[in-house]
């Protein structure tokens, strides 16, 4: 919302400086958005006179001038202008003056060794426009001496506000002067809607035939000449960026600013009978007033003649019935819309007009009488003609509404005290109705505050217009005590899952969690439940089945660039179905390139599924996820690498699968070499049962040596080294405290289909140091035990 | 005595002129040594009178502690000489890297995230959480914006078809109130909560991505104000920007689900066209707050005439650039390694009010 000091000046008696004026605006919610101050701005610049332009003496193309600038004496002034001349009128600028255009300061110079102590200014040089040609050229009246903005009519600063969806009553100047008459800048003139007597019977009628408009009037005006409207009209429209048109378009666009009373005129002698506002018919035409052919659907308020749609209401009139230089007799229209159905329409249509704007937010329901009163003096006075009586349809809808406000609760709600006599004077001062009511105040919101709905809205009036700066700043009560946790366990055990697979050297990331399905495909069906119904791209489309699938695209991207060696995470969502519960909280990662970089000490190496499974283990373990009881199950899905992949349970719960990407995937995705990814699933991780508090279980240390024996155990190829650990684990549950793996052999030297795995196992006595013979028994029972689960034998 | 005084010239020489370590010990078996030269003398000591073989014990004796530690003296020479020749010969190029490691860092926005939790935990706040998909319940309805809202269209929200369970279409929440909404639907006043989490709208540009982050603040009670929410913001950027005087504004603004409602202001300077946070004059908008419209608390089954509160809500990405002077929106969704290592939080650097939230 846009206008000029000099209007709001004419709905508010102020003596207010421009500053006030935008600060309090600001504090009253209506935020300033901008201020355009040409006369600040261009208050140094005079208008001056060349009283002689010769040759520089040392420059063919620079002239050497004479200028008075009304400052009693002459100045000399090099200028390059290819226009300046002897006698020309034109615009000044004294060393010390701002120059717009490079915002730097214009000192005294020596251009070709000649003083130059000012400068002729050209219109880009104050932003006028992009003229550069030559000086601005003024014409001979012109007054020598007088402020050049002030001449050219640039003194009225333009304000422009952002007004919030709830302040509708502020689309109009009258709406802001209000505002700031209540927060004491100065008073609110009244206007005048006095009747204005019709000389003649109505002679356009108007049947409502849809529920969208309460009330509409039609006046028609005969006799008017719709020349262009005076130059204070056409000033006030182009400040705010509307081209003035003629005087009747221009008085509708003018209440529209003014009042925020949308208006439309009709030329009475277009119009085929009388008018009807009906649902309009599904395929129903019309052009409207910006030159384009609209086709509606069913339903939207439509203003019809007997020749069709000739308007769609609150929303654009059409050209048919439109306003021409040569209209003679008009019709005005004032009326309300309900503001849900010129919403719809103006969506619908796809038109933004500065009607559709103010009605969808809701127009004053109590001003159609008082605005055709008002527009009709506006149209007698600047075109003439002979007004009609009004024909009115409908009526004023029921507006008022009794609410009360609570004197205390405003120091209750807003935190400060505002005394009740205040309340009253700025609840008065905006249109409230206020009288006193056994302690309370009763109150009817004026009809342009629609918003206003209950106690918490008039105790925001008060606050707002009192000033939110007046409240003062209140510690929130604390609870004796050390603060609680903020965190639950398990959000705990998420932050410091997230810190663990850093330290481990993954780069965290966040990726979209909406995915192109194309990709989606890879990690499952996506049910139709989570592909959005208007993705705002198609890469970004279907809701992510796996949290790996951003990050893969980021090793891509990142290998592009020329850093293939990646490593990352994220945790975050993925979805499974659409139900309440379709959401898994998940941690994923990915490695690829090397995981040991080339490198002097040697041990280079790629990234494998044992670094995903290390990461997803060391993840877990962070967790609290109780990892010696975890089996490792050959089921992970599909994207996996079917020989190179395993899931992470605790029993039948799967808490992580991990292994290399299987290659189609990564071709699919258009990233090359292999890639190890990890999932981990947060919220199935069993919370750790905890029992008598703090305390950790007592420490049992055995005062004997560990001791570690090596067993080689030749078996075939295909079975698993985690069944040989179990059963050695297995033959002695007191002894044995550790089985480890410290070499697999499958070769020449290997019989085929036959591998050599070696293990040590440790034995921890607990009571005595053991005896030969009964280590050698241990290691007896091993043997049997691994021979027995799997087939092996003792290497020879 | 001639004899035994030319042996220990003899063997004196012998160890000194040992040349490592073995040397010295053929030197010493050779001397003292079960079949040594002197053991030998030793023996021959049997066949002598008591007398002289005290004598002769006490020559002998003096011999063997001469050579002994003689061999002593030279063995620490020797192994001096040895450890020297070792070190030498270990010599490394300690200008050489070290062996490759790679370093992981933390998410901006987490580290923010963890930042915020750490402030409001000390104001007695606990996180709450709730899903991304939300029902239009969850997500408008409860929150005062009605079927015709604005916000509620399609080029502003993310829609989804309805769920397994039926009824409306279900959003991409919009902002993190829905969790609001669930947190009063499920527990009693007095509340005290901040929700942070993704949040999705339909806008792509400089400024704006789909998917961003959020945080919102709860605090339901009977005597809770809007000068609460004034200071508890103040006691907020105060201490999450680490400017002890930064100055808060509101300014009066319009939302469905808070009357009144104000729109955070924080103090700044944009001098030189630099931005810069503290009380320098200027002011920049970080979010959106007010007192909870009795009709959203209605809507959760809690008594406005009993109680009141207030919320508040801010982009986390947004608290992030302007701590960190981190330019683009866009970057951080983008995963690229150079901007995660240079913007990224070492991972032990966990915020904490203790320590200082930011080192």
């Amino acid at each position: 919302m846009k206008f000029t000091l000099s209007w709001l000046k004419a709905h508010l008696d102020t003596d207010a400086s421009l500053d006030t004026i935008t600060d309090t605006l600001t504090a009253l919610g209506l935020e300033v958005e901008g201020v355009e101050d040409r006369g600040r701005e261009l208050a140094a610049f005079r208008i001056a006179h060349v009283v002689s332009a010769e040759k520089h003496p040392n420059a063919d193309k620079l002239k050497l001038c004479m200028v008075d600038a009304g400052t009693g004496e002459l100045v000399q002034v090099v200028c390059g202008a290819p226009n300046a001349r002897t006698g020309m009128k034109s615009v000044f600028a004294l060393p010390g003056t701002v120059i717009p255009v490079t915002g730097e300061t214009l000192k005294v110079g020596a251009i070709r060794g000649v003083e130059s102590r000012g400068m002729l200014c050209s219109e880009r040089e104050l932003k006028l426009s992009e003229e550069h040609e030559g000086i601005i050229d003024l014409p001979a009246d012109a007054p020598v001496g007088a402020s050049f903005a002030d001449w050219r009519g640039l003194s009225d600063p333009v304000i422009e506000i952002a007004l919030t969806p709830d302040r509708v009553d502020c689309a109009g100047v009258r709406g802001v002067a209000r505002d700031l008459a209540a927060a004491g800048l100065g008073t609110l003139k009244p206007v005048d809607t006095s009747p204005v007597p019709g000389r003649f019977p109505a002679p356009v009628t108007v049947r409502l035939e849809h529920p969208g408009c309460p009330q509409f009037a039609a006046r028609v005006i005969r006799g008017v000449r719709n020349g262009p409207s005076p130059k204070w009209l056409q000033d006030a429209l182009t400040a705010v960026g509307l081209r003035p048109i003629s005087a009747l378009v221009d008085i509708t666009n003018f209440f529209s600013l003014d009042r925020c009373r949308p208006l439309h005129v009709f030329d009475a002698g277009k119009l085929t009978g009388n008018i009807v506002l009906r649902p309009t018919a599904a395929g129903d035409g019309f052009k409207a007033l910006n030159d384009k052919d609209y086709t509606t659907p069913a339903g939207l308020v439509g203003i019809y003649d007997d020749s069709g749609l000739i308007s769609l209401a609150g929303v654009m009139g059409g050209e048919s019935t439109g306003v021409t230089e040569g209209t003679t007799d008009v019709v005005l229209e004032v009326a309300t819309f309900d503001p849900v159905r010129i919403a719809e329409a103006g969506r619908a249509l796809g038109i933004d007009s500065d009607a559709r704007y103010r009605f969808e937010r809701g127009v004053d329901p109590a001003s159609v009488l008082p605005a055709v009163e008002a527009a009709t003096r506006m149209i007698l006075e600047l075109c003439g003609g002979e007004p009609g009586e009004t024909f009115v349809a409908g009526a004023e809808p029921q507006w008022r509404r009794a609410l009360h406000l609570r004197p205390h609760r405003v120091a209750h709600l807003g935190g400060v005290d505002v005394p009740e006599s205040e309340q009253v004077r700025i609840l008065t001062a905006l249109g409230v109705e206020v009288r006193q009511d056994d302690g309370r105040l009763a109150c009817v919101p004026p009809s342009w505050r629609a918003d206003i709905h209950g106690e918490a809205d008039l105790v925001e009036e008060v606050l707002r217009v009192h000033g939110f700066h007046h409240i003062p700043a209140t510690p929130l009560p604390r609870e004796p005590g050390t603060p609680k946790p903020a965190l639950s366990p398990a959000q705990r055990r998420t932050a410091f899952a997230r810190r663990t697979l850093a330290a481990r050297g993954l780069m965290e990331a966040v990726t979209w969690s909406f995915v192109p399905p194309t990709q989606a495909g890879l990690f499952g069906q996506v049910p139709d439940e989570l592909k959005l119904l208007n993705p705002i791209s198609a890469d970004l489309a279907v809701m992510r089945p796996s949290a790996l699938i951003g990050l893969i695209a980021a090793v891509g991207r990142n290998a592009a660039r020329g850093f293939p060696d990646v490593g990352l995470f994220e945790i975050g969502p993925a979805f499974r179905d659409g139900g309440e519960k379709g959401q898994d909280l998940i941690a994923a990662g990915v490695r690829a390139g090397a995981a040991v970089p080339r490198n002097w000490a040697k041990g280079e190496r790629a990234v494998d599924a044992f670094d995903a499974k290390a990461d997803a283990l060391a993840m877990l373990e962070a967790a609290g996820a109780p990892t010696a009881n975890l089996q490792v199950t050959r089921d992970a899905p599909d994207w996996y690498h079917p020989g190179r992949s395993g899931c992470l349970r605790l029993g039948p719960t799967v808490l992580a699968r991990f292994g290399e990407l299987h290659p189609a995937v990564l071709e699919a995705m258009e990233v090359e070499g292999r890639v190890a990814a990890f999932e981990v699933f947060l919220e199935a991780i069993p919370q750790p049962k905890r029992k008598g508090g703090t305390a950790k279980p007592l420490l049992k240390l055995s005062p004997f040596q560990p001791i570690a024996r090596d067993f080689a155990f030749v078996v075939a190829a295909d079975v698993e080294a985690d069944r040989l650990v179990r059963a050695a684990k297995g033959a002695d549950k007191e002894l044995i405290t550790a089985v480890d793996v410290f070499d697999v052999y499958q070769g020449e030297r290997m019989e085929p289909g036959r591998k050599s795995v070696a293990i040590t196992v440790t034995l921890q006595p607990t009571e005595r140091t053991l005896t030969d013979p009964e280590i050698e028994a241990v290691g007896t029972k091993v043997i049997a035990a691994v021979a027995k689960a799997t087939g092996a034998t003792l290497r020879a | 005595m001639d004899t035994l005084d030319s042996l220990k010239t003899e063997l004196l020489a012998a160890v000194e002129g040992a040349a490592d370590m073995a040397g010295l010990e053929d030197v010493r078996v050779s001397a003292l040594g079960k079949k040594g030269r002197i053991t030998a003398l030793m023996g021959d000591m049997r066949t002598l009178s008591p007398e002289e073989r005290r004598e002769r014990g006490q020559q002998l004796n003096a011999l063997k502690d001469a050579v002994a530690d003689a061999i002593e003296g030279r063995r620490a020479v020797l192994k001096r000489a040895e450890l020297s020749a070792r070190l030498a010969a270990e010599r490394i190029d300690v200008t050489l890297p070290a062996r490759p490691e790679t370093e992981g860092r933390v998410h901006p926005i987490s580290q923010t995230v963890d930042e915020i939790v750490a402030i409001f935990a000390e104001m007695g706040f606990t996180v709450a959480e709730g899903p991304d998909i939300e029902t239009d319940f969850h997500n408008f309805t409860a929150l005062n914006m009605p079927e015709e809202h604005p916000a509620r269209q399609m080029h502003d929200t993310f829609y989804l078809p309805p769920g397994p369970e039926g009824g409306n279409p279900r959003v991409l929440r919009t902002h993190t109130s829905p969790v609001q909404i669930r947190t009063m639907l499920s527990q009693k006043p007095p509340i005290r909560i901040i929700s942070p989490g993704r949040t999705y709208r339909s806008d792509y540009d400089q400024t704006h991505t789909p998917m961003f982050h959020q945080v919102e603040a709860l605090v339901i009670g009977e005597d809770i104000h809007m000068g609460h929410l004034k200071g508890c913001l103040l006691e907020f950027v105060r201490a999450f920007f680490q400017v002890d005087d930064l100055p808060v504004r509101f300014r009066p603004s319009f939302f469905p689900f808070t009357e009144p409602s104000a729109e955070i202001d924080i103090g700044c300077s944009r001098k030189g066209g630099e931005l810069k946070i503290g009380n320098f004059g200027d002011w920049l908008e970080i979010g959106g707050s007010g007192m909870v419209h009795p009709k959203v608390l209605e809507n959760c089954g809690i008594d406005p005439a009993r109680y009141q509160g207030f919320a508040f809500g801010m982009g986390i990405e947004r608290m992030a650039m302007l701590k960190y002077g981190i330019p683009d929106l866009r970057t951080f969704f983008e995963a690229d390694l150079r901007w995660l290592k240079h913007y990224g939080f070492v991972p032990l650097d966990q915020p904490n009010v203790a320590q200082g939230l930011t080192r």
